[in-house]
């Protein structure tokens, strides 16, 4: 479902036309639709652990992914359902990993936490809040090592920065040059301690200026500015291999995990209510109607086209059997 | 006396400890306004304030590292990290620092700090949110290890861990925080650090266990007793390092076979220790080689296959009855 940015034909307001705002209106709503049904199915015991939804941060999956080529890779924290949907993964194989069946992305012995999926170079969920961001360096290293010019994009939320880890990247890939772009996305909460209660200086973006590395703030709920804000930073690591920090403002509406359905104990009702009025769905489709790029009946088309994916991403992870007992011992070491 | 489940007993602990001694304090994430992720800490801070209860940042090796830094001077912190999976952030504080402190410092130094985590299975989440790690504390000198098995001894172990003077590593099955309620006392109450407890007494064989395993292994002594007719022995170990290789010598000696359960993988587990304790200690009177059933020697897998890693009755009363077979 990741396009590459097309150029040409772009509405005068916008700076998209209408085929690619449709594309990105549609990998929102999947992912929209997609966590809503995967909530009920927790809700049902389909799916167990932890559950953690994207739903309100769609834009910044979307947005950054519409502006990388299918050969850059993506890697994530654990709240990834969508950067994973975003970079092409099968959404029947995502559903079947959230119900822990051996059609999922990683044989059902993964889970919510844990999708990887080579074909589309994601590289996967990381439940070590952190713990991902130096191998996003690593992986940086490599593909300067062999002479490419992909990049990665590494997601993670505003709970990674006090985290050492994130400094220590921060500062290895630019002192290395690594065409790495940290994407924060700054949702203001890391489970309930808000970033104003762990940061001394909460301006996240700002971290980056101390390590030399290129940095901006980003409406993240306004897919279109995350895109040309990705895009800026795709082309500076493309060609001169220069990192980036991003920090997306955005928000998550639910909990922070199926958990934590309500949330309320850090955060007030009027808070998240306030919040949904920023919904980066609702504002982009109303824009695009706004814009004349998409008619009511187009919208309706795309529902109709989502939530038909969604049903058949459920039905098929209903239908895959649980992971045999022998696949306990399997893919510890390479088979003998 | 009011009848608690763990999160309960372990929350009246803590609550005592801080009425009792200022220089007690909670420290780790969302320990404060939300009261712990387990809600172990619940209540807390709007009882001792903001200095007391610190909602620390997200970065573990801090809160271990500056919770070393606070002991050093005479206070107590009991630290919480959220999961046992994630303390390998501070994995070098509490191995390089807080464990050797003491010893480093020839003695002029001590660290009277207890790091609570809950670990082991049962939230059905895979690797961090479910591994039992017991074995990497239990392997460093300077350390305790406990682990309770019950709301009484939690509040109990709890209350004797802060009092202690050297670092204690306080694992709380998750499995037990909300599985039964038990009358614990008002009034203070502590267990001695490093002593095992007999929670049946059996002749004919001596199972091992300690945290979410004791239930198993009570369970597996119930079906011996009712479809074999044998009389098991169940020690819940409480402290595992230092080991109470007293206990287990001395009940050894008396049933002539040992089995021991916990849901830290097999290799290199406790289980090999305590195997060598009781060899040392009773080896003329074993009738047979002393069996372990623990997780197996892979990473935790997701909710799908929890059942088929971590010990359960079946497996217990198998190893028991191919120990009692020898
Ligand atoms: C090293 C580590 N410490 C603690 C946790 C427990 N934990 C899981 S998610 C989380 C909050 C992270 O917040 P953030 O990075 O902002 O991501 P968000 O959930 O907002 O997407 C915490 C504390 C963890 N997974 N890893
Ligand atoms: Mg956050």
């Amino acid at each position: 479902m990741a396009k590459t940015l097309t150029r040409g034909g772009a509405s005068p307001g916008l700076g998209v036309d209408a085929a690619v705002a449709k594309q990105l209106l549609t990998d929102m709503l999947l992912i929209r639709r997609f966590e809503e049904k995967a909530a009920e199915a927790y809700t049902l015991g389909k799916i167990g652990g932890f559950l953690h939804l994207y739903i309100g941060e769609e834009a910044v999956a979307v947005g950054t992914t519409s502006v990388l080529r299918p050969d850059d890779y993506a890697i994530s924290a654990y709240r990834e359902h969508g950067h994973c949907l975003a970079k092409g993964s099968d959404p029947k194989r995502v559903m079947a990993e959230l119900y822990g069946r051996r059609d999922g992305l990683s044989k059902g012995k993964g889970g919510s936490m844990h999708l990887f999926d080579r074909s589309t170079n994601f590289l996967g969920g990381h439940a070590i809040v952190g713990a991902h961001l130096p191998i996003a360096a690593g992986v940086g290293f490599a593909i300067k090592y062999q002479g490419g010019d992909q990049v990665i994009v590494c997601y993670f939320g505003d709970g990674a920065v006090p985290e050492g880890e994130f400094h220590e990247s921060m500062n290895l890939a630019a002192l290395w040059k690594l065409p790495v772009i940290f994407l924060c996305e700054n949702n203001r909460y890391a489970m309930g301690t808000s970033v104003e209660r762990a940061l001394a200086q909460p301006e996240i973006w700002r971290f980056g200026q101390t390590y030399g590395v290129p940095s901006e703030r980003v409406d993240g709920m306004d897919v279109l500015a995350v895109r040309e804000a990705v895009a800026r930073a795709v082309t500076r690591a493309r060609q001169h291999k220069t990192p980036a920090l991003l920090e997306a403002d955005t928000y998550r509406y639910r909990g922070h995990s199926m958990r934590d359905p309500a949330g309320a104990v850090y955060r007030t009702k009027e808070e998240v209510e306030r919040e949904k009025l920023r919904d980066p769905i609702v504002l982009f489709r109303d824009k695009l109607l706004a814009a004349g790029l998409l008619a009511e009946a187009d919208v309706r088309t795309i529902e109709k086209d989502v939530s038909d994916r969604v049903d058949e991403a459920v039905a098929f992870a209903d239908a895959s059997p649980e992971p045999p007992g022998e696949w306990l011992f399997t893919d510890i070491y390479k088979e003998a | 006396m009011p009848k608690l489940n763990m999160v309960k007993a372990l929350n009246l602990a803590l609550f005592q400890a801080m009425e009792r001694d200022a220089d007690v304090l909670v420290l780790g994430e969302d320990v404060g306004v939300d009261g712990g992720v387990f809600r172990v800490t619940d209540d807390l801070q709007r009882k001792f304030g903001s200095q007391r209860v610190i909602d620390s940042p997200l970065a573990e090796a801090a809160i271990i590292g500056t919770a070393v830094g606070m002991a050093l001077y005479g206070l107590k912190p009991v630290c919480e990290i959220q999961f046992s999976g994630f303390a390998f952030q501070c994995f070098h504080q509490i191995e390089n620092h807080c464990a050797r402190y003491r010893a480093r410092s020839q003695g002029r130094f001590h660290i009277p700090m207890v790091i609570r985590m809950p670990y082991g299975g049962s939230v059905r989440a895979l690797e961090h949110h479910s591994e039992s790690e017991e074995q990497f504390y239990a392997h460093i000198p300077g350390l305790k290890m406990v682990i309770p098995s019950g709301p009484r001894n939690a509040r109990a172990l709890l209350a004797a861990a802060i009092s202690d003077p050297d670092p204690v590593i306080f694992f709380e099955a998750k499995a037990l925080y909300h599985a039964a309620k038990e009358e614990v006392p008002e009034e203070s109450e502590t267990v001695p650090l490093g002593r095992a407890q007999v929670a049946r007494e059996g002749s004919a064989l001596t199972l091992i266990a300690y945290g979410a395993m004791v239930r198993v292994a009570l369970e597996a002594a119930d079906v011996l007793r009712d479809e074999d007719g044998v009389d098991a022995e169940v020690i819940d170990l409480l402290t595992i390092s230092p080991l109470d290789r007293d206990a287990l010598v001395t009940s050894v000696k008396k049933t002539g076979r040992a089995v021991v359960v916990h849901e830290a993988p097999r290799s290199f587990g406790p289980g090999a220790e305590i195997a060598a304790s009781i060899m040392d200690g009773a080896f003329l009177s074993l009738e047979a080689p002393v069996r372990r059933v623990a997780a197996h020697d892979v990473p935790f897998v997701g909710f799908a296959r929890e059942k088929a890693n971590i010990p359960d009755v079946p497996r217990v009363v198998a190893a028991a009855r191919a120990t009692l077979a020898f």
